[in-house]
C-alpha cells in the first residue's frame, strides 16, 4: 500500500508541485515571521545587554528610553563622579552626556534614517558592559578626542555618504540649530548593527558644549563593579554618595526596563505579523483540501479497483493521508527555507523603515522548526482528511462503471440549513457586539467575522451561484459558444469552483473589511483636521520631537506673522502614572478657542486644564490638585482650572510653559501655531516661514491642506503595508486557482479533444479557460468584497468613539474587482496553454 | 496549390488518400500503422472500413479527417490537400467540413442536445438553416429530447444526437469510428438507419469504421484494411459476404502469426 502511494506521488510530479506550493507559501511565511520576529528580539537584546553597564546612576523617576521632550537639567557634578570612583566597589565610572532630539543630516542635507528610528548622541568614554566587554566597537578610523570630532555608526556614515575626513551636520534640539563635525572614525554598539539608530559620539567637553550650555557636568553615569561586586551591591554603594534627586540602579534593572518597553513593541510587530501568516495559512489550507478533493475525484477508479481487490476502507482513507504526509513533509522542508529567504525580504523591508536587523540573527531556531513541520503537516493532514474519507466511500463496483470521474455532489439541504444557522450566529454575535454587549466590541464582532468567512466559504457554491450564473450569461453575450462553455464549467462542479474561489474569498474579505477601515480612519481624520486645524499654519517635526526656540524666534520675525503660539511637551508622571504633558504658551488661548465643559481656559502658575476623559481617568475636576512628577525628579501640584471637550489640538493635560521650565526642563518648542496678520498674504507668509526650516528637514511648516495630506500619507502607508502582506495569501489562492484549472483540463481531456476535433480553435480554447479562470476569481472576488465590507462596517461602528466618519472605499473594491480578474486571466496562462497543446487524436484517444 | 477547388470534382470523389504511411515509434518498436494507402471515396456512398483489430481502421481514418498527420502520403478532403495546413486552418476544416462520430464521449456533458447539435454552426459563428435543422432533428427522432443534457440520455441517443451534429454542417464528408460499438443491437439499428438514410435521403457522404459485419452490411462499400494496407473491397456488400472476407483475412492474419 505504501509502495502505491509513493508511485502515486511519484506519478504526478505537476500536481504534486502545485498542491505542494500553497503549502511551501503558507508556512513559508509562517517561517519567515518567526524567524523575522526571533531576529528582531534578538537584535534589540544583543544591543541592550551589549550596551548596559554593571550600574548607572541617573535621575530619579526617570526612565531608561524616554521617548521625548529634552531632558531635564539636572546634572551629575564632576565631583560626584570622582567621590564614585573612590568607593572600593566601584572599578570604574564614568560621565556619560546624552542628548536626544538630534537628527543627523547625510551628505545630501536629507535626514539619515527618516524619523523613525532615534538619533543617539553622547559623549565617547570607554566603559564596559555587564558581560565586561566594551559596549562600543570601533569599526575605522579613530575616536572622537577633540572638540569638533565626530565617530558615527558605520551604516549611518554609509548611509549618509560620508567618508573619514567629511564634515558631518548634525540638527540639534537646544541651542545651536545645526553644526557640523569632522568624522574622525566610525563604530558599532558591541553585539552588533544599532536596529537602525543612528550613533553620533561627540568628544566630551564638546557634548557639554553642546547639550549642557557648556557646563561641565553629565546626565548619568556608567558604573562598571570592582572585581567580586555585585551589580545591587554597587548600586547601594553608589547610592551612598550621590546628591538628592539622584539615584543609582543595577544594569540588569536597565535592561530588564529596555527588555519591557521594547518588548511590547517587538510584540505587536510579532503579533501583527503572525496574523497574516495565519491568514496565508487558512488559505492554504482551503487549497490542499480542494487539491485533494479533486485528486481523489479523478482516483474514484482506481480506489474502486483497490476496494474490489480486497484493500479496506481505513486502508484507502490512509493511502490518501499518507500522500498528504509526504506532500506536507516535503512542502514544510522547503517552506521553511523560504521562510529563511523571506525573513531577511523582511528585514530589508524593515530596514528600508529604519529598523536595522543584521543578517546573523535571522536564523532558524528550532521552536521556529517544530512548529513549521506541526503546523504544516497537521493543517495539510486535517484538509486532506474529507477527502480521503470520501475517497474511501468509493463502491468497489465503480471501478466498472464507465464515467470516469464521480460528480461531485452539490451541497445538501442540510448543509445549507446549519449554514444559514451559522451565518445568523455570527450575525447575532456582531449584532451583540454592536449594541454593546459585555467585554470588548471588537472582540464580538472579530467573532462573528471568523464564523462569516468560514461560512461563506463553505457555502461558496451556494451563495456563489447567482454570481456563476451572472458571469455564465455575461460571457455567453459578449463571446458566444466560448464563453457559454466556459460559464457552464465554472457551474459543473460548484463545490470546487466554490472551494477555489474561497481562498481568494478569504483574502479579500481581509482586504476589504481593512480597506473600510482605513477609508474611515482618513474620512474620520480629514473631518477632525476640518473641525481642529484652526490657525493658519502649524510648525511640527513629523515625529513629533522637540525643536530648538530659535525656529520660532525667527518666525516671529517675518514679515506678516499675527500670532505665534508655542507648545512644549514632555513625558511626566501624572498622579503616578506615566502621561504625555503639554505646556502652552499665553498666545494660545488667542489662537485656540477650546469647547469648555466646566471652568476657564485661562491659565497661569500653577494651574492645569484637563480634557474631559483625562478627567475622568484621574477622578479630577475643577479645583482639585493634580500632582504632576517631571524627569528630574521635581513634582509640582497643579490646581485644575478648567475641563474641556477632548480634542487633538492639546494634550490631556495642558498648563503653563513655565512649569515646565521651572521643573527643571529645558525649553524647546513640539509645535507651532501661526495666524497670519490680518492683510498679509498667507502665500507669501508661508513661502518666508519655509524659508526659516529651509535647511532643517526635521520641522515642517504645514497649512490645512498639506497637514491632511500628512495624515493622509501614513494611513496609506500603513494600508500599503497591511496590503503588501496580505499580497501573499492573494498568491497562494491564484495558485489554487491555477491547480484546480490544471486538474480540471486534466480531467476534461476527453471533452477538450472532441471540441477541437468538432472545430474549437487553439486560441479559443485558451480563450473558454481564461473565461472560466476569470469566472472563479470574480466569485472569489464578489464574495470576499461583500463579506469584508460588512465586516468592516461593523468593525467600525464598534469603534466608533475613535472612527467617528464611516467611509466606503467603493472605488479602491472596483480596483480590487480589477485585479482579481486580471489575477483570473494570469492564472489560467499555464492550464490554457497545456490544454491547447494536447494534440487532438491523444485527447480523444485518452482512456 | 493547397487550396484546391472545392467539391464539384468531376470525379466525385469526397476525400482520397494518396500512398498514406502512418509509422508510430522508432527503429526497434517500429510499428507501420498505415503502410502505403491509396484509396478514393465517393461522394454521395456510404463507405465501410473493416478490419482485424490493430489493422490501422482508425488510423487511417484519423488521417482522412485532419485529426492526425500521416508519417508520409498525402490526404485530400473535398479537394483540399491536408498535409500543408496549419492548425488553424485544420480546425475550421475540421468544423466546416468535416463531421465526427465517436465511438463514446461524443458530446460536451454541460451542454443540451439542441447545443451539442449546433455547437461546430456556433463555434463557426454560423445560423443553421432552419428546414435542414429540422429534417435532421426529425431523422434522429429526438425531438422531445433536445433540452436533456447527454447525462439524461441513453447511450444510442447520445451516439443519435452526436450524428445530428455530424450532419447539422451539411459536411463534405462524415466520418463515424465504431459508432455502434458501445450500442446494443437495438440501438445499433436506429443509428445505422439514420446514417443509411442520410446518404439515401440528404446525398450525404459516410465512412464508418467497423469490425461489426452487421453494420457494414448497412453499406455500399467495404474496404478492408490489413497489416496498413488495402486488401480487398467489396460493393452492395451482404452480411454473408462480409463475414466470408472477414473469416479469410483472419485466417491470413493467425498464419502469418504462426
Ligand atoms: N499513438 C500510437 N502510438 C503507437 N502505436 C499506435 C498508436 N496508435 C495506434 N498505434 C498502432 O498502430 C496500429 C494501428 O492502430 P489502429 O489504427 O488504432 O488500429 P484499428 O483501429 O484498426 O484497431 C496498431 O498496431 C496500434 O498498436
Ligand atoms: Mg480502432
Amino acid at each position: 500500500m505504501l509502495r502505491l502511494t509513493l508511485r502515486n506521488l511519484v506519478a504526478r510530479k505537476v500536481r504534486l508541485v502545485m498542491s505542494t506550493l500553497a503549502i511551501v507559501l503558507g508556512i513559508g511565511f509562517l517561517a519567515g515571521v518567526l524567524t523575522f520576529s526571533h531576529g528582531l528580539g534578538a537584535t534589540f537584546d544583543n544591543i541592550i545587554e551589549g550596551s548596559t553597564s554593571d550600574a548607572l546612576v541617573r535621575t530619579e523617576g526617570e526612565v531608561s528610553f524616554q521617548a521625548s521632550g529634552a531632558g531635564t537639567t539636572k546634572l551629575v557634578e564632576p565631583q560626584v563622579i570622582e567621590r564614585l570612583r573612590e568607593l572600593p566597589e566601584v572599578e570604574a565610572a564614568d560621565g556619560s552626556v546624552d542628548g536626544v532630539g538630534a537628527y543627523l543630516l547625510g551628505e545630501d542635507g536629507k535626514l539619515v534614517g527618516g524619523t523613525g528610528a532615534p538619533t543617539l548622541v553622547f559623549n565617547y568614554y570607554d566603559s564596559v558592559n555587564v558581560a565586561g566587554d566594551p559596549i562600543l566597537i570601533l569599526e575605522s578610523g579613530q575616536w572622537p578626542d577633540q572638540p569638533g570630532e565626530i565617530n558615527l555608526d558605520e551604516s549611518s556614515a554609509e548611509r549618509g555618504g560620508y567618508e573619514i575626513g567629511d564634515e558631518v551636520t548634525l540638527l540639534l534640539p537646544v541651542g545651536e540649530l545645526r553644526k557640523t563635525f569632522e568624522l574622525v572614525g566610525t563604530s558599532n554598539f558591541n553585539g552588533g548593527g544599532t536596529a537602525g539608530a543612528t550613533l553620533a559620539l561627540l568628544e566630551t567637553s564638546e557634548a557639554q558644549a553642546v547639550f549642557l550650555g557648556g557646563q561641565d557636568a553629565y546626565t548619568t553615569v556608567a558604573l562598571t563593579a570592582a572585581d567580586g561586586v555585585s551589580q545591587t551591591e554597587l548600586a547601594d554603594a553608589a547610592k551612598t554618595v550621590l546628591p538628592d534627586g539622584f539615584t543609582a540602579v543595577t544594569g540588569q534593572k536597565v535592561i530588564d526596563e529596555s527588555d519591557e518597553q521594547i518588548g511590547q513593541f517587538l510584540d505587536v510587530i510579532g503579533y501583527f505579523l503572525i496574523a497574516f501568516a495565519v491568514i496565508a495559512i487558512v488559505v492554504g489550507a482551503f487549497i490542499i483540501f480542494n487539491t485533494f478533493s479533486i485528486l481523489v475525484s479523478q482516483r474514484v477508479r482506481e480506489s474502486a479497483l483497490l476496494r474490489a481487490l480486497g484493500a479496506s476502507r481505513r486502508q484507502v482513507t490512509w493511502s490518501v493521508l499518507v500522500e498528504a504526509f509526504f506532500m506536507a513533509l516535503l512542502g514544510s522542508t522547503l517552506g521553511l527555507l523560504l521562510g529563511l529567504g523571506l525573513s531577511r525580504g523582511l528585514a530589508a523591508v524593515f530596514r528600508a523603515q529604519g529598523l536595522d536587523i543584521a543578517g546573523e540573527v535571522l536564523v532558524l531556531t528550532p521552536t521556529t522548526v517544530i512548529a513549521a513541520y506541526v503546523v504544516g503537516i497537521g493543517i495539510t493532514m486535517i484538509a486532506a482528511f474529507v477527502p480521503a474519507r470520501r475517497a474511501a466511500k468509493v463502491a468497489p463496483v465503480a471501478a466498472l462503471r464507465d464515467d470516469l470521474t464521480v460528480q461531485e455532489k452539490a451541497l445538501g439541504r442540510r448543509r445549507i440549513l446549519l449554514g444559514t444557522i451559522a451565518l445568523l450566529v455570527g450575525a447575532a454575535l456582531m449584532g451583540a457586539g454592536l449594541i454593546g454587549a459585555p467585554g470588548a466590541d471588537a472582540a464580538w464582532i472579530g467573532a462573528g467575522a471568523v464564523i462569516w468567512v468560514i461560512t461563506v466559504a463553505v457555502m461558496a457554491p451556494v451563495l456563489g451561484h447567482p454570481v456563476l450564473v451572472a458571469c455564465r450569461a455575461a460571457f455567453d453575450k459578449v463571446f458566444g459558444t466560448t464563453g457559454k462553455l466556459a460559464g457552464e464549467n465554472a457551474l459543473r462542479n460548484p463545490r470546487r469552483t466554490g472551494a477555489t474561489a474561497s481562498a481568494l474569498m478569504i483574502g479579500l474579505a481581509v482586504v476589504s473589511a481593512v480597506g473600510v477601515l482605513a477609508a474611515s480612519l482618513s474620512a474620520t481624520n480629514d473631518a477632525l483636521v476640518d473641525r481642529e486645524f484652526r490657525s493658519d499654519f502649524l510648525v511640527q517635526s513629523p515625529s513629533f520631537q522637540g525643536f530648538p526656540t530659535k525656529i520660532g524666534d525667527e518666525m516671529e520675525q517675518v514679515d506678516g506673522v499675527g500670532t505665534i503660539s508655542r507648545m512644549q511637551g514632555s513625558v511626566a508622571l501624572v498622579k503616578e502614572d506615566q502621561d504625555f504633558v503639554m505646556g502652552v504658551d499665553r498666545a494660545f488661548a488667542r489662537i485656540y478657542e477650546l469647547d469648555m465643559v466646566r471652568g476657564t481656559q485661562d491659565i497661569s502658575g500653577d494651574q492645569a486644564i484637563l480634557s474631559e476623559s483625562k478627567a475622568g481617568d484621574l477622578d479630577a475636576d475643577v479645583g482639585t490638585q493634580v500632582p504632576v512628577a517631571f524627569p528630574g525628579g521635581q513634582t509640582v501640584d497643579l490646581e485644575v482650572v478648567g475641563i474641556f471637550e477632548d480634542t487633538p489640538i492639546t494634550g490631556g493635560v495642558t498648563m503653563p510653559i513655565s512649569v515646565l521650565e521651572d521643573a527643571g526642563l529645558r525649553r524647546n518648542d513640539s509645535t507651532l501655531s501661526i495666524n497670519v496678520a490680518e492683510g498679509a498674504d498667507v502665500g507669501e507668509v508661508q513661502a518666508a516661514l519655509d524659508k526659516v526650516v529651509e535647511d532643517i528637514p526635521v520641522v515642517t511648516v504645514q497649512d490645512k491642506e498639506g497637514f491632511s495630506e500628512l495624515i493622509k500619507g501614513q494611513v496609506n502607508q500603513l494600508l500599503f503595508m497591511i496590503y503588501g502582506l496580505l499580497a501573499l495569501a492573494v498568491i497562494i489562492a491564484v495558485i489554487g486557482i491555477v491547480n484546480t484549472l490544471g486538474l480540471s483540463v486534466i480531467e476534461r481531456t476527453r471533452e477538450v479533444g472532441l471540441l477541437r476535433a468538432v472545430g474549437l480553435s487553439r486560441r479559443r480554447l485558451r480563450l473558454m479557460i481564461t473565461l472560466e479562470s476569470i469566472t472563479i476569481a470574480v466569485l472569489g472576488a464578489v464574495l470576499g468584497l461583500v463579506v469584508g465590507l460588512l465586516i468592516g462596517v461593523a468593525l467600525r461602528q464598534s469603534l466608533s468613539d475613535d472612527l467617528t466618519e464611516l467611509a466606503l472605499p467603493l472605488s479602491s473594491l472596483v480596483v480590487f474587482l480589477v485585479i482579481a480578474v486580471v489575477f483570473g486571466v494570469l492564472a489560467a496562462i499555464v492550464p490554457a496553454v497545456r490544454a491547447s497543446r494536447m494534440k487532438v487524436l491523444d485527447a480523444i484517444a485518452t482512456e | 496549390m493547397t487550396e484546391q477547388p472545392t467539391g464539384g470534382a468531376p470525379d466525385g470523389v469526397a476525400a482520397s488518400a494518396h500512398d498514406l504511411v502512418k509509422v508510430y515509434g522508432t527503429e526497434e518498436a517500429e510499428v507501420r500503422a498505415l503502410d502505403g494507402v491509396t484509396v478514393d471515396l465517393m461522394k454521395g456512398e456510404f463507405t465501410a472500413i473493416m478490419g482485424p483489430s490493430g489493422s490501422g481502421k482508425s488510423t487511417l481514418m484519423h488521417c482522412l479527417a485532419a485529426l492526425d498527420t500521416p508519417t508520409s502520403g498525402e490526404a485530400v478532403v473535398d479537394g483540399t490537400s491536408l498535409g500543408r495546413l496549419k492548425d488553424k486552418a485544420l480546425t475550421n476544416l475540421r468544423r466546416d467540413r468535416i463531421g465526427f462520430v465517436f465511438q463514446a464521449f461524443n458530446l460536451v456533458p454541460t451542454l443540451t442536445a439542441k447545443e451539442n447539435i449546433l455547437l461546430p454552426l456556433d463555434l463557426a459563428g454560423k445560423k443553421p438553416d432552419p428546414a435542414w435543422f429540422d429534417a435532421v432533428i426529425d431523422a434522429i427522432g429526438l425531438r422531445p429530447r433536445l433540452g436533456h443534457r447527454p447525462s439524461e440520455m441513453s447511450g444510442g441517443q447520445q451516439q443519435r444526437v452526436a450524428c445530428a451534429r455530424a450532419l447539422v454542417s451539411r459536411p463534405s464528408i462524415v466520418f463515424a469510428d465504431e459508432p455502434t460499438g458501445n450500442l446494443d443491437s437495438t440501438s445499433s439499428a436506429e443509428v445505422l438507419g439514420f446514417l443509411r438514410r442520410s446518404v439515401d435521403d440528404f446525398g450525404q457522404t459516410v465512412v464508418m469504421v467497423t469490425h461489426d459485419p452487421v453494420a457494414a452490411s448497412y453499406s455500399d462499400r467495404v474496404l478492408f484494411l490489413a497489416d496498413g494496407k488495402v486488401v480487398d473491397e467489396l460493393r452492395e456488400p451482404h452480411r454473408d459476404a462480409i463475414l466470408e472476407r472477414m473469416g479469410a483475412l483472419s485466417d491470413a492474419a493467425t498464419s502469418k502469426a504462426g
